[in-house]
């Protein structure tokens, strides 16, 4: 069921009356229990569509329909109903705990004199659970690590209680296991609460793993899918075309364009095979059926003829020497 | 919490009013309790005391009240706005506008009848026109401008313009104006009598009032402006009322009292320290006692000596350890 749809919808800036248009004829749909993750290089207008959708800014022309109505000319206080928010500004409020941050998520639902109803308790608590940060609930919020923060404000973001939540570049500034904790979050509460979930992110293979769909972005315009049917129809590997790199469908990752200056042919142990693969195509090595080169890789050693080595290291200063 | 709260603002309230009675009691005569009960409450006027009482200690003492507090919710406000927090009800240049009125009508006005000049009410009226011009310039660019840091750079800007010209009339007056000048500048409490406080009451108390109307709109901005206006709240709207409700606060009492550093930067710590919330709705009504309580004590050791020592200069100086022994002692 789409929760969101843009018609036509164009976005950008006005500057001394100046349009300076970034994009235009969006027409997107985010549906309910699905998690999209908006990717494209630098420059194309994630952070410009998300802000728009999010209603930060005015779009330059179109409509963003929400349940049918079109918000961009709905009242902040109408948007907050239907959009949370967890964006990459900093927070920095004194004395606040783990529960007094996700409490500002029930500022739209509270009178102006900010009385909380009985059930916001519950909602807060509820949303503090679904984090799993039950047990810092009560801790200062400026004592959690970065990856622990992010979770408050997705929490903040749920005890707001939208159909639509959109984070900007969730992930950016986290480990790695704080990455792909988020990530897999996000996918969960997506399909548990039922909850359209946008985001904008550079973590190309997460998207592809946990994204239900990606709106991928490039200058000529977004095109929209489920992960690995984007893959196929080869909109990654265009949208990303450089000299340096190129996006190897195998893995879903960059791989690196380098410059080839032997060839050798590898055979054997398969766990080893992936990392040998790596360091030869660094050192400059294709790695070809027909190369006289041969190395076959053991258990525990590479051999090469009748020479043996223990160390990646050690194999590549001898084919770069004997070749 | 919600018990510590209550016992810390029973506390606060009280302490309020034991200095409210001590700020009466002690001066150049010294008028014991017994005798104030029976002053205000007997009606047993013509001495020399219910004189002093009435006229002089009373409107004195309502003055540092209303003092404290305005200017402790204007710095709170602004602490808020620019979420900064060394912002001070003076950031907005307002104090600077205030002083340029001052010294252009006791520095700058030769021509003036020395009557007009002498008289309490112009220099009060300059001073308010000089914060208000300030003000109207600095609220008309908070309607342009994206993000609070701008305004705050406005700010410091007119002050430093009004400063200058304050500085250039200096150099071409005689030592007699220049005096007048630098007096208005170390503050005075004794200045406001009560037909200023006609005028000084409503303003504060409509600035007051502004603020804790505002109150939950400045919880959403300590997330920040784009947070706030993913909660809902009218950012642009929400500026330009704390501005305002700022100038009223600290232009009204600056107009009256001349400026009085320090409270209005240190007060609103003390009250986050006491009260461990950042939620307006705990620090508006803390901020109030606490500054009311703290311009009292301020007012009663500048009484200790036998001559009155300047205002402003007292809640620097004992102001400001304070301030450093809170933040070292956070850390």
């Amino acid at each position: 069921m789409p929760v969101l749809k843009t018609n036509s919808l164009s976005i950008g800036y006005t500057r001394k009356n100046k349009k300076l248009l970034v994009q235009s004829a969006l027409s997107l749909t985010l549906r309910a229990g699905e998690l999209v993750c908006l990717i494209g290089p630098n420059g194309t207008g994630k952070s410009t569509l998300l802000r728009t959708l999010a209603g930060l800014q005015k779009p330059l022309s179109g409509k963003i329909l929400i349940d049918q109505q079109d918000i961009t000319v709905f009242s902040t206080h109408k948007i907050a109903l239907k959009i949370a928010l967890v964006l990459t500004d900093r927070i920095d409020v004194e004395n606040a705990t783990v529960y007094d941050i996700v409490a500002f998520g029930r500022l739209p639902h509270n009178n102006w004199w900010g009385n909380r109803h009985k059930s916001d308790n519950g909602l807060i608590r509820e949303a503090i659970q679904m984090v799993h940060l039950e047990r810092k609930i009560d801790e200062c919020f400026c004592e959690l690590s970065d990856g622990e923060r992010q979770r408050v404000m997705i929490a903040k973001a749920l005890a707001q209680d939208t159909p639509i939540i959109m984070l900007d570049e969730p992930t950016a500034h986290l480990d790695l296991p704080n990455r792909v904790d988020i990530m897999l979050l996000l996918h969960r509460l997506a399909h548990k609460t039922g909850k359209s979930i946008l985001l904008s992110t550079h973590e190309l293979d997460l998207a592809l793993q946990a994204a239900d769909r990606i709106w991928l972005m490039s200058n000529e315009g977004v095109v929209n899918g489920v992960p690995e049917d984007l893959v196929f129809n080869g909109s990654f590997n265009k949208t990303f075309e450089s000299r340096s790199y190129f996006f190897n469908a195998d893995n879903g990752n960059f791989s690196m364009n380098y410059p080839m200056t032997g060839k050798v042919w590898v055979t054997g142990n398969k766990t080893r095979m992936y990392w040998t693969l790596r360091a030869l195509a660094r050192a400059g090595y294709m790695v070809v059926p027909e190369a006289e080169t041969v190395i076959n890789i053991t258990e525990n050693s590479w051999i090469v003829k009748d020479a043996e080595f223990h160390t990646i290291e050690s194999l590549l200063n001898h084919i770069d020497t004997s070749l | 919490m919600k018990n510590r709260s209550t016992i810390l603002f029973s506390t606060l309230t009280a302490m309020l009013l034991v200095l409210f009675v001590v700020d009466l009691v002690f001066g150049s005569i010294h008028i014991s309790p017994s005798n104030i009960f029976d002053i205000i409450f007997n009606r047993n006027n013509g001495s020399i005391e219910s004189e002093i009482l009435l006229n002089f200690r009373l409107p004195k003492a309502f003055t540092a009240i209303i003092a404290g507090a305005s200017l402790s919710i204007a710095g709170l406000m602004m602490q808020t706005l620019f979420r900064n927090p060394l912002a001070d009800p003076y950031i907005l240049g307002v104090s600077s506008g205030a002083s340029l009125g001052v010294a252009l009508i006791t520095m700058a006005s030769a021509m003036l009848p020395a009557m007009l000049v002498n008289s309490g009410w112009a220099m009060i009226i300059s001073a308010i026109a000089g914060a208000s011009v300030v003000l109207l310039l600095v609220v008309g660019v908070s309607f342009r401008v994206q993000n609070a840091v701008t305004l705050l750079i406005v700010g410091i800007m007119f002050g430093t313009i009004a400063g200058s010209v304050v500085s250039i009339l200096q150099n071409f007056s005689n030592p007699d104006a220049i005096k007048l000048f630098v007096m208005w500048t170390f503050g005075s409490l004794s200045a406001v009598t009560w037909n200023y406080m006609q005028v000084l009451l409503p303003v504060s108390l409509a600035g007051l009032f502004m603020a804790f109307m505002l109150h939950k709109k400045m919880d959403g901005l300590l997330l920040g402006e784009n947070y706030a206006r993913g909660l809902g709240i009218k950012v642009i709207q929400t500026r330009f009322l704390i501005v305002v409700a700022t100038g009223l606060l600290a232009g009204g009492i600056t107009a009256f009292t001349g400026p009085i550093a320090f409270v209005g930067v240190a007060i609103p710590h003390i009250a986050r320290g006491l009260f461990k919330t950042s939620s307006h709705r705990i620090l508006l009504p803390a901020s109030l006692l606490s500054g009311a309580s703290l311009l009292l004590i301020c007012d009663i050791i500048s009484q200790i000596p036998t001559y009155t020592l300047p205002i402003n200069t007292i809640s620097s100086l004992f102001g400001a350890p304070v301030i450093l022994w809170i933040i070292l002692k956070k850390k």
